[in-house]
């Protein structure tokens, strides 16, 4: 009589793959959404006065400092509940990105704050506009310096994807996980996993150093 | 022209203009002399529409500086505006630093602007500097280049604003010589400055500032070798 369990074979290529392509999604869907929405945000809250920042710096507190598992649970539960279930990736994608939103808007609010003023004023002074001082001397000087910092943030994200496994989404530990319960394989597995995540996240992290380097001159 | 006007500015309850009248005629510069905190950036931010004014008025080329109806930004391509501070942007180089303005403000194309560019970094000796990043240069280097991206959008006024207060004193030289071939050329310009020597010899006029108000102005020998004033004996002799 066959085992309960059968061991890890190549025939679980394809389901490894889906879920390591399942990671890969989700994580590149938040970075960019939330990196856009935070860039948004991060020049509105450096541009804009105290009592719209208290608001806005209220609604992102929440967002940073409540686990991530916490909201995905709760928000796919309430979509649930008035009846709007959404799809695992749809309600993990909007989670997702508005967490990475919240980093992302500090991060990019630091940046553009640290274009001086009187920067600022050299370049109106020669006649550019707003809208150009923006578009050609605030956006790119503060977004060379955010880069090591939003390098961070979006690999914590890819790393929180994870996280995303508890309201059902296929993503690389969930299908890890269910291999495991089927080969009793976990340290080979786990291993995988970890191995995995360190291979996207070295070269990246690895990169970012050296461009902290470089911009430090 | 430049023409100031009886002009008061407040920043809440501070007043910090109280009625300053100053007419520079075209060819003619004239050096501010005076105090920290005497007003003396804030007319220069007035004159440039960066901050606006209570009451009086400034005209420059005729044109209201301070009427809704005009262009600002527009009025101020005929002012250039160098600071205290370098303001090199520092993701260009220094080609595309005095490029930028001529391209993307007066509209002319790539090659246009980098000509002007060219012609106005060498006028100023950094001729040898075009591909450098700004932070790779000394700070009178950088300021030089602020002069120079100030004249390439051909201004008719220049406004300095104490361009050598924040430079090591041996690069302090390199500047003001700078500064006195755009006067020998016949720039207009209104220098606020402490280089009394500078004030003295390159400017035609020099106007001492005293807590808002023009306490002395006259040719800038007299002013600077023999003030009339009490206030401006007791500045120089502290300064001096
Ligand atoms: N944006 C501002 N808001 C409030 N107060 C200001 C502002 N700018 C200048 N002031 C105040 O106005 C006064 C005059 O400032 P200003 O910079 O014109 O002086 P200054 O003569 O240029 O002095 P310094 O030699 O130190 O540069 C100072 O008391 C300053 O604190
Ligand atoms: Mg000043």
């Amino acid at each position: 009589m066959n085992s309960l369990f059968t061991p890890l074979s190549w025939d679980d290529t394809g389901y490894i793959l889906t879920g390591i392509w399942n990671t890969i999604t989700i994580s590149v869907v938040a970075i960019v959404v939330g990196t856009l929405l935070g860039m948004v945000i991060g020049f509105a809250r450096a541009e804009s006065n105290r009592a719209v920042n208290v608001l806005f710096g209220g609604v992102l507190d929440v967002l940073r400092s409540v686990p991530l598992i916490i909201q995905l649970v709760l928000f796919s539960t309430f979509v649930g509940a008035i009846g709007y279930p959404l799809d695992p990736f749809v309600a993990g994608s909007i989670v997702l990105s508005l967490y990475t939103m919240a980093f992302m808007s500090e991060v990019f609010r630091g940046g553009f704050e640290s274009v001086s003023q009187s920067m600022q004023t050299a370049a109106r002074s020669l006649g550019m506009t707003y809208w150009q001082t923006i578009y050609h001397i605030r956006f790119p000087i503060g977004l060379r310096a955010v880069l090591p910092s939003w390098l961070g943030v979006a690999l914590s994200v890819i790393k929180d994807s994870a996280l995303v496994s508890v309201i059902g989404y296929m993503e690389l530990l969930r299908t890890s996980e269910q291999l495991i319960g089927r080969t009793q394989q976990p340290l080979t597995i786990l291993i995988g996993v970890g191995i995995f995540y360190f291979i996207i996240s070295y070269p990246l992290s690895h990169y970012g150093r050296s461009l902290e380097r470089k911009m430090a001159i | 022209m430049i023409s100031v006007q009886n002009v008061h500015k407040s920043f809440g309850d501070l007043e910090v203009l109280k009625g300053v009248s100053l007419d520079v005629p075209n060819g003619e510069v004239v050096s501010v002399i005076g105090g920290s905190g005497s007003g003396k950036s804030t007319l220069l931010y007035c004159i440039n529409a960066i901050e606006s004014i209570n009451s009086g008025k400034i005209l420059v080329n005729d044109i209201d500086v301070h009427s809704k109806a005009t262009n600002k930004d527009k009025l101020r391509q005929k002012l250039g505006m160098v600071f205290q501070q370098f303001n090199a942007f520092p993701h260009m180089t220094v080609l595309e630093n005095a490029a930028l303005a001529p391209r993307i403000v007066k509209k002319m194309s790539r090659d246009e602007a980098m000509e002007i560019a060219k012609k106005e970094l060498e006028h100023v000796g950094l001729g040898d500097k075009f591909d450098v990043y700004p932070t790779r240069m000394s700070g009178g280097q950088q300021q030089r280049l602020a002069i120079a991206r100030a004249l390439a959008m051909k201004p008719d006024f220049m406004l300095l604003d104490e361009v050598t207060s924040a430079l090591d004193p041996e690069l302090v030289g390199e500047v003001l010589e700078t500064l006195r071939l755009l006067a020998e050329e016949g720039m207009t310009m209104i220098c606020v400055t402490h280089e009394m020597g500078f004030a003295r010899d390159v400017s035609d006029r020099v106007a001492y500032f005293h807590q808002g108000v023009i306490a002395e102005i006259g040719e800038a020998r007299q002013v600077i070798n023999e003030p009339q004033n009490e206030l401006t004996q007791k500045f120089l002799s502290k300064v001096r």
